[in-house]
């Protein structure tokens, strides 16, 4: 089962190269501390040269004042080491060089270092907000689709009126009030406002999935809710998990970033979303400064095509009519 | 007509609820922002605080029953409270002054969108196997992974700064006098960039949903037997297939009708155009709160009211839907 979904997967050209694209991404994300040149949020660097190193040998004998007895005999060695100490402090808005790739900001931090460590946040908060979404919207979907009459009524009830209700000012509102900045806080209100899609989507097929007939021969043999759900339902709506998921995902980090950007972030945490914050609010758009703002956007954009791609792939594969035959 | 009083049922359900939010969201959250506010805005003649308190609902006399139904009851008369960084306008006369741009941006730019996206999409499917439509929709599923505001920056940098062909903020020229020609032409002027911006990160949307369900609806036995006849390939196309399969298209119009509004949102946060996003972006830098709430709330209504018609317009397309409730 997973197994050929799997092998579909791979020899799908576009799924292979969304995957690829990610797993580069999520390297880059890993590698951060040794792919970055500089620290993300320092406007200096330090250098620290040994010059010299003297050894001073010494001994001393010390006699105990409390106990004649005992004799304490205490061997010290010093070093003494002279070393240089460079601060360096980074240019202010420097233009991009050998030195800074991409620049440095109106603090003087550098740009490249940024955007590495930021892949690291944006990445991780995409994957932890789509995989909370898609866990929250599975488990409404089972239940309704499962159980059907008034908890299905009442769970497909919100889930079209929030479906309706717009959700980035919602998002906007709720975040505005949190008084609490960060990444945490963002995570509950991406993952709370984008609910609604992949639950009515997931619950649809449950609801298909349940009247099928081997679904219904598995209750007739008097299996347990439980294992009708996750052994008979489950397995077959795994592409439209992952579909889910990816899209989920896809929007968390765009939805980060847009909060982010807004300012209803922590704006001192790096990320893509902070960048174009700061990007923004020191006029880089108007000083000709595309090296500051163009590439949060386009690692924003090149991420979610790998997410759009995967997605594409599993709709080609799980909807033989798409398939180019 | 059951359809119709299930629709009508469900935008006034809707409509409560976003109300119901919007009185809860501040009174959930740890710390009562609030009286925070108040406790900022120190400085301020007395008579003034008690009317914030009263704008907020916190008279703390009441309980929170009778606030909510007092603030029901103020939402249903139109009175959103008073907006803290323009003190002491009421929201409802700022919002007055925005509504209009808003409406006129993101309804062109929409309904812009929805038409090519969806001509776009018809073509893509039909030839699904040519190169240019591997490319369009490819490109655009590119640029729908853009960041709206992204794209708004971008072109403000490529028109607005390096050609210079285009304004790169407002709504008109303020050195054209309101109403007439020229006034007109400005507004056209000052509105392209951020109608662009909308319009072509939406596309994307469109141009799949419609791809996909002609895809579904071209692979039906009846196209098959309309190919058998010889039909004219021209009709096959845009009488048998598009128009099946622009009905699922509508309804997926709707839904994502309130992403796309956020968008536009965003949108005009970046061109400082004149409408409900860029008070929502005053709004929340300046913390006024009011405001805030009452713009979620007009979108809310907006894009609900939008919902509904889109109802209505399955309604009167769709026979299975029209007929269902006799």
């Amino acid at each position: 089962m997973f197994k050929d979904i799997g092998k579909l997967f791979l020899g799908n050209k576009k799924a292979l190269f969304g995957l690829l694209l990610l797993l580069f991404f999520a390297l880059v994300g890993l590698l951060a501390p040794v792919i970055a040149p500089y620290d993300p949020k320092s406007n200096r660097v330090e250098t620290i040269t040994v010059l010299s190193e003297e050894r001073d040998r010494s001994r001393t004998i010390s006699r105990e004042d409390l106990d004649p007895s005992t004799e304490k005999k205490v061997y010290s060695q010093s070093v003494t080491t002279t070393y240089e100490r460079i601060t360096k402090k980074l240019p202010l808005k420097g233009k991009p060089s050998s030195a800074h790739l991409l620049g440095t900001t109106h603090s003087g931090q550098d740009i490249f270092s940024q955007l590495i460590w930021g892949t690291r946040v944006s990445l991780t908060v995409g994957l932890v907000t789509g995989l909370f979404t898609t866990v929250l919207s599975l488990c409404l979907a089972l239940i309704a689709g499962y159980f059907g009459g008034l908890v299905d009524d009442v769970i497909s009830l919100f889930t079209n009126v929030f479906l309706v209700i717009p959700s980035l000012p919602l998002m906007i509102v709720i975040a505005a009030y949190v008084t609490v900045r960060g990444v945490i806080p963002i995570i509950l209100i991406l993952g709370l406002t984008s609910w609604p899609w992949p639950t009515r989507v997931l619950r649809s097929q449950v609801v298909s999935l349940k009247n099928r007939d081997f679904v219904r021969v598995s209750k007739s043999l008097g299996e347990k809710p439980s294992y009708v759900v996750f052994r008979e339902i489950l397995p077959n709506m795994i592409s439209l998990v992952m579909a889910s998921f990816f899209s989920s995902t896809m929007a968390a980090i765009i939805g980060e970033a847009t909060l982010e950007f807004i300012g209803l972030g922590n704006v001192s945490v790096v990320s893509w979303g902070t960048m174009l914050y700061w990007a923004q609010a020191n006029g880089a758009l108007l000083a000709g400064f595309w090296w500051w703002f163009l590439p949060p956007g386009i690692c924003i954009a090149l991420i979610g095509t790998s997410f759009a791609l995967m997605n594409f792939a599993i709709d080609e594969i799980s909807n033989p009519k798409l398939r180019k035959r | 007509m059951k359809y119709f009083f299930r629709k009508i049922g469900l935008l006034l359900f809707a409509l409560f609820v976003a109300m119901t939010l919007n009185f809860f969201i501040p009174r959930m959250m740890p710390g009562d922002p609030a009286r925070e506010l108040i406790d900022r805005m120190q400085g301020i003649p007395p008579e003034a605080m008690e009317s914030i308190r009263i704008a907020f609902g916190l008279d703390t006399k009441d309980t929170l029953i009778v606030q909510y139904g007092k603030y029901l009851l103020n939402v249903l008369k139109g009175e959103l409270g008073i907006s803290l960084s323009r003190f002491p306008t009421p929201v409802r006369d700022v919002l007055k002054i925005a509504i209009p741009w808003t409406l006129g941006l993101m309804g062109f730019a929409t309904i812009l969108s929805f038409f090519i996206g969806t001509i776009l999409g018809i073509g893509a499917a039909w030839s699904r196997n040519k190169r240019w439509a591997t490319l369009t929709v490819g490109t655009f599923i590119f640029i729908r992974s853009f960041p709206y505001f992204w794209l708004g920056l971008l072109f403000i940098y490529f028109f607005g700064f390096r050609l210079q062909v285009f304004p790169i903020g407002n709504a008109y020229s303020f050195y054209v006098q309101k109403g007439g020609w020229d006034y007109f032409l400005s507004v056209l002027y000052h509105g392209f960039l951020p109608a662009l911006t909308i319009t072509v990160s939406s596309l994307g949307g469109w141009i799949l949903t419609m791809r996909n369900n002609m895809i579904n609806v071209l692979a039906e036995d009846y196209i098959t037997v309309a190919l058998a006849k010889g039909l004219p390939l021209r009709r096959i196309k845009n009488l048998y297939a598009a128009k099946n399969a622009m009905l699922p298209s509508i309804t997926s119009f709707a839904m994502s009708l309130g992403f796309v509004v956020g968008g536009g949102l965003l949108t005009e946060m970046v061109f400082a155009y004149p409408g409900v996003g860029l008070m929502l972006w005053q709004a929340v830098q300046a913390k006024d709160y009011a405001m805030m709430q009452a713009i979620f709330l007009f979108i809310s209504v907006a894009v609900l009211i939008a919902n509904f018609l889109a109802d209505l317009a399955i309604l009167l397309l769709d026979p299975r839907v029209r007929d269902s409730g006799r």
